[in-house]
């Protein structure tokens, strides 16, 4: 959840250029073999200059906005750890004349869902409405973001329940091993600070802290806004204008460094008294936008990335009963990207899990996928792609990442090319580029186990498979 | 945003039917009405099929009228470790190919198993329908199990028991609640098991669970996407229509029944994992296949009203306006064959003061069961269902989901899609009555979490050093 910060500045933006009604500057449309049949994807500009993509779709009375504004909780000043998670936990807790209460309320009368969230780049936000209430729901979303309150009241009752959390996080051995994952991969850049903050950091945030964030974070230049369902062009730019056009032209964004981890690599316990521990390993991968980065999701795929497909569920979970869950993702940030995955086994057999997924990896650096693993995981994801957008809600997340990484509404129709142009040799090297390296660091939740007391890893025959017993 | 990978997993399905639609969003509902078809083949097995052109993809689901507590005693688990295995291997499909097919073909598969169903899923192009059909056919009746095969998948099982139960001071309240407001219904038992019941289950316990209750006419597949009755009914007869029915599967569900309940219940579970201390009520109600005619409606506009979000009255009272409590939360799950109940739970402000929260708690349920709840209440409560039904409609999965969980409780698909107008009926006075009848302390448990001094946590080297391994 959250968000960013503080500098602030507002530009009065100069809105006459484009007084026409909405205007498309572009549309694409997908042949039956897309991902959706006729699924358009058009660019509409608002009458005041705000740019949006929409998908129409008018067969449910409903529509779906999404939209994020660059920074994140990257953008939390120093000691103001877990900023713009507060300011997420804030955006329905009353504004304008509404107190929480009668804000809360009118939403439940309005029917309509708004929600916000912040990541390590981006505060998200997301509306649902349904047809006949829009302009109301609308006008709400709008005072949300323009005109938020931060009763004390609020901010206090919030702030008990944001220390609650961080009480809970600290026990879940999942979330410590993420937090002192990135800690450690990260040393003085903003990814390496808690992201929900510190209870010394949640304690010290005020409503001026709130406010300014606010402010210096919601701007136009650093939005980016998809509407999908019922609502035209027109009455899309209308919208925009309405609740994005009194936001300053300009954000107020700290520079942020490249997020680039730690090299060498690292193993760390983090003791704690569960009966299972949890690990979190991964390294730095290749930008959104490297050539590379369609074979490393290829790759990723064929790792830890295609559930029971994946070489790691088929070590660490089918052959030798370790784990229920391993898994691994590739996760570009606009400030960089990492490869990481996690494993939860039994305290004692801990390290016997880990050395399988470091000898799987090993394996996938120097000789690569087998063809068989590179033609289906590449099946998988042409062929999936179109589960994606069967939703409004989903087409909305879809689109919204697409357009925040720099990519046109074609990238949809282009996808599946671009997976079925990574080669065998390309998927071969790029794995030996992102996986073949002292990176990995690897970060364990769990209880200091007796040495006398590890479980003896049992040798397992080759992915031969037996013949089952008939029944 | 890091995914957290659940397959194969046990989804205590909970909220199912909170979906109701007031008088305004009538029309809505009926549009929908028209959409669904259903027929039966002469095995028994009943298909539904509900069309959504919107992208040319399917939902395919098989549900079987059997859980967690339709096991025998002793084996508790079994229905899920079945689940489990049901991905390993027929005749005609090689050991932990299942996924790996679906993979293939672009869809994505998984299973999930409550206490009264079990179900597995496929998400494919529409294309590949006929593909899914034949591949779950042959695994209704075709299963093939080795020793090794089942003690692999036990293990994981135990270890899908830590992640969720074991590691998971909350998790481990809730099932000792569960045990506890169940004097003799399979209920108290958990879905996945009790770890030393898991620990010996063997492969002729699941075989013979299999054989006894994965039959066509146990059965009922639903299909949501972009096709008709008319595309499907030859597929399924081609497929599911070539299974013989099993007559030993009875109509009807014998299970332990609750006695009546004479007591309040208190649970205090202490873990120094436990974070901050919360308290946990409880009260057995009936469920939509058991409450008398309205009363399921009322019990969940009640549950609304009383404990759901924060415009709920326990949230006003307690963490707005008392400030005993941080967050609080609550809702009624009427979705079991045999029973239902209210639940809510509090994390007090300050870990030391729960009896404050408790006998506040107390208060905000007198109240509600002397006075009711108001129209605005029940009108916003009302509201929040249809908006929820309408928002449901958009996605494929879940629509399967309301018809597949509701048929396989014996319900019709015309009890599902009246089911709007029965919430848009309700009455204050309706309310008013289920609260009185079910809030009663003597229907209750009270469940305590309470943290424990923790320990300090440590960072630094594991020991020993990791170890390559070739």
């Amino acid at each position: 959840m959250t968000m960013r910060q503080q500098r602030r500045h507002r530009l009065r933006s100069i809105t006459t250029l484009n007084l026409i009604a909405a205007l498309i500057l572009a549309s694409v449309a997908f042949a039956t073999t897309g991902p959706a049949h006729a699924m358009k994807i058009e660019k509409v500009k608002s009458p005041g200059g705000i740019e949006a993509w929409l998908v129409e779709e008018h067969s449910n009375p409903l529509m779906a906005l999404r939209f994020s504004f660059l920074g994140g909780n990257s953008q939390d000043p120093e000691g103001k750890a877990g900023l713009a998670n507060f300011l997420s936990g804030m955006m329905d807790e009353g504004a304008g004349d509404l107190d929480s209460t009668a804000f809360q309320e009118k939403m439940e009368e309005l029917s309509f869902r708004m929600k916000f969230e912040d990541s390590r780049d981006a505060f998200y936000g997301t509306f649902e409405t349904l047809t006949p209430n829009r302009d109301e729901s609308v006008a709400m979303l709008k005072l949300a973001l323009t005109e938020t309150r931060f009763d004390t009241a609020a901010v206090e009752r919030i702030r008990g329940q944001l220390l609650a959390g961080l009480a809970y996080a600290a026990r879940d051995p999942q979330k410590v091993a993420y937090r002192e994952w990135f800690t450690t991969a990260f040393p003085g850049h903003p990814f390496g600070i808690p992201n929900t903050g510190t209870e010394e950091s949640v304690a010290t945030i005020t409503k001026e802290d709130l406010e300014s964030f606010r402010k210096a974070t919601f701007a136009r230049s650093n939005l980016k806004v998809v509407a999908v369902g019922d609502i035209t062009p027109e009455q899309l730019g209308k919208l925009l204008d309405d609740v994005f056009g009194s936001l300053p032209a300009q954000a107020d964004l700290k520079p942020v460094a490249d997020a680039v981890p730690i090299k060498g690599g690292k193993v760390q316990l983090v003791e704690m008294n569960v009966p299972q521990a949890v690990a979190v390993f991964g390294l730095g991968a290749m930008k959104r936008k490297d050539p590379d980065f369609m074979a490393a999701f290829v790759v990723n795929q064929i790792l830890g990335g295609g559930g029971f497909a994946s070489t790691l569920m088929e070590e660490v979970r089918e052959k030798r009963g370790l784990a229920y869950s391993v898994y691994s993702f590739l996760q570009p940030y606009h400030y960089g990207t990492i490869w990481s995955g996690g494993v939860a086994t039994k305290a004692a057999a801990i390290e016997q899990s880990l050395d399988v997924i470091r000898a799987e990896l090993k394996r996938m650096a120097t000789e690569g996928p087998t063809q068989d693993q590179f033609e289906s995981a590449k099946k998988y994801l042409v062929g999936s792609y179109a589960l994606r957008f069967d939703t409004n809600a989903k087409i909305a997340s879809q689109l919204l990442a697409l357009y925040e990484e720099g990519f046109g509404p074609e990238y949809v129709e282009e996808r599946n090319d671009m997976i079925e142009a990574v080669t065998m040799d390309q998927a071969k090297k790029v794995a030996k580029r992102l996986l073949d390296n002292d990176d990995l660091i690897i970060t364990v939740v769990g209880p200091k186990v007796d040495p006398a007391k590890k479980v003896a890893a049992p040798p397992v025959k080759p992915a031969q498979a037996p013949a089952g017993a008939p029944l | 945003m890091f995914a957290t990978i659940g397959f194969r997993r046990i989804i205590q399905i909970v909220a199912l039917f909170m979906l109701a639609v007031a008088p305004a969003q009538l029309a809505s509902a009926a549009t929908e009405k028209s959409r669904i078809g259903s027929f039966t083949l002469d095995n028994g097995l009943q298909v539904v099929v509900i069309p959504d052109h919107r992208a040319p993809v399917v939902t395919h689901m098989v549900w079987y009228k059997v859980g967690g507590a339709d096991e025998p005693k002793g084996s508790s688990g079994i229905a899920h470790f079945l689940e489990h295995l049901m991905f390993k291997s027929t005749e005609k499909i090689p050991v932990g190919e299942f996924s790996k097919i679906v993979a293939r073909l672009g869809g994505q598969d998984n299973a999930f198993t409550g206490h009264d169903a079990t179900a597995y899923f496929q998400r494919v192009a529409k294309d590949r329908l006929p593909k899914m059909m034949e591949m779950e056919a042959d695994r209704m009746v075709n299963l093939r199990l080795t020793e090794k095969e089942v003690l692999t998948e036990r293990d994981v099982i135990l270890e899908e028991r830590r992640s969720r139960v074991e590691n998971n001071p909350a998790a481990i309240l809730s099932e000792q609640m569960d045990a506890t407001l169940y004097l003799a219904h399979p209920y108290g038992i958990p879905i996945i098991g009790w770890a030393h019941e898991i620990a010996k289950l063997s492969r002729e316990d699941a075989l013979n669970y299999y054989k006894h209750f994965y039959a066509p006419n146990n059965a009922i597949v639903v299909i949501a996407g972009d096709v008709t009755v008319d595309e499907v009914k030859p597929m399924a007869e081609a497929t599911y229509g070539k299974l013989p029915a099993n007559p030993k599967v009875g109509a009807t569900r014998e299970r332990p029944q609750e006695p009546p309940s004479v007591s309040a219940r208190r649970v205090t579970y202490k873990d120094p994992r436990a974070g901050k201390a919360s308290l946990h009520r409880d009260y057995q109600a009936p469920s939509y296949s058991t409450a008398e005619p309205g009363e399921a409606e009322a019990l969940d506009l009640l549950g609304k009203v009383l404990a759901h979000g924060t415009t709920s009255r326990v949230y006003k009272k307690l963490a707005v306006q008392d400030k005993v409590a941080s967050s609080t939360g609550g809702y009624y799950d009427g979705s079991g064959l045999d029973g239902g109940k209210l639940s809510m739970y509090l994390i007090a402000a300050d870990s030391s003061n729960l009896q404050d929260v408790e006998k506040a708690l107390d208060g905000v349920i007198a109240e509600v069961r002397e006075n009711g709840v108001t129209e605005a209440e029940l009108t916003r409560a009302k509201n929040s269902y249809i908006a929820t039904y309408t928002y449901e409609n958009d996605n494929q999965m879940t629509l399967a989901r309301r018809y597949g969980w509701a048929l396989s409780l014996g319900r019709t698909i015309e009890q599902v899609e009246n089911w709007p107008e029965a919430i848009a009926k309700v009455t204050t006075e309706d309310v008013k009555k289920v609260a009185q009848k079910y809030l009663d302390p003597r229907r209750s448990v009270t469940g305590l979490l309470i943290p424990t001094p923790p320990e300090q946590a440590k960072i630094g080297q594991p020991n020993p050093p990791a170890k390559p391994r070739s």
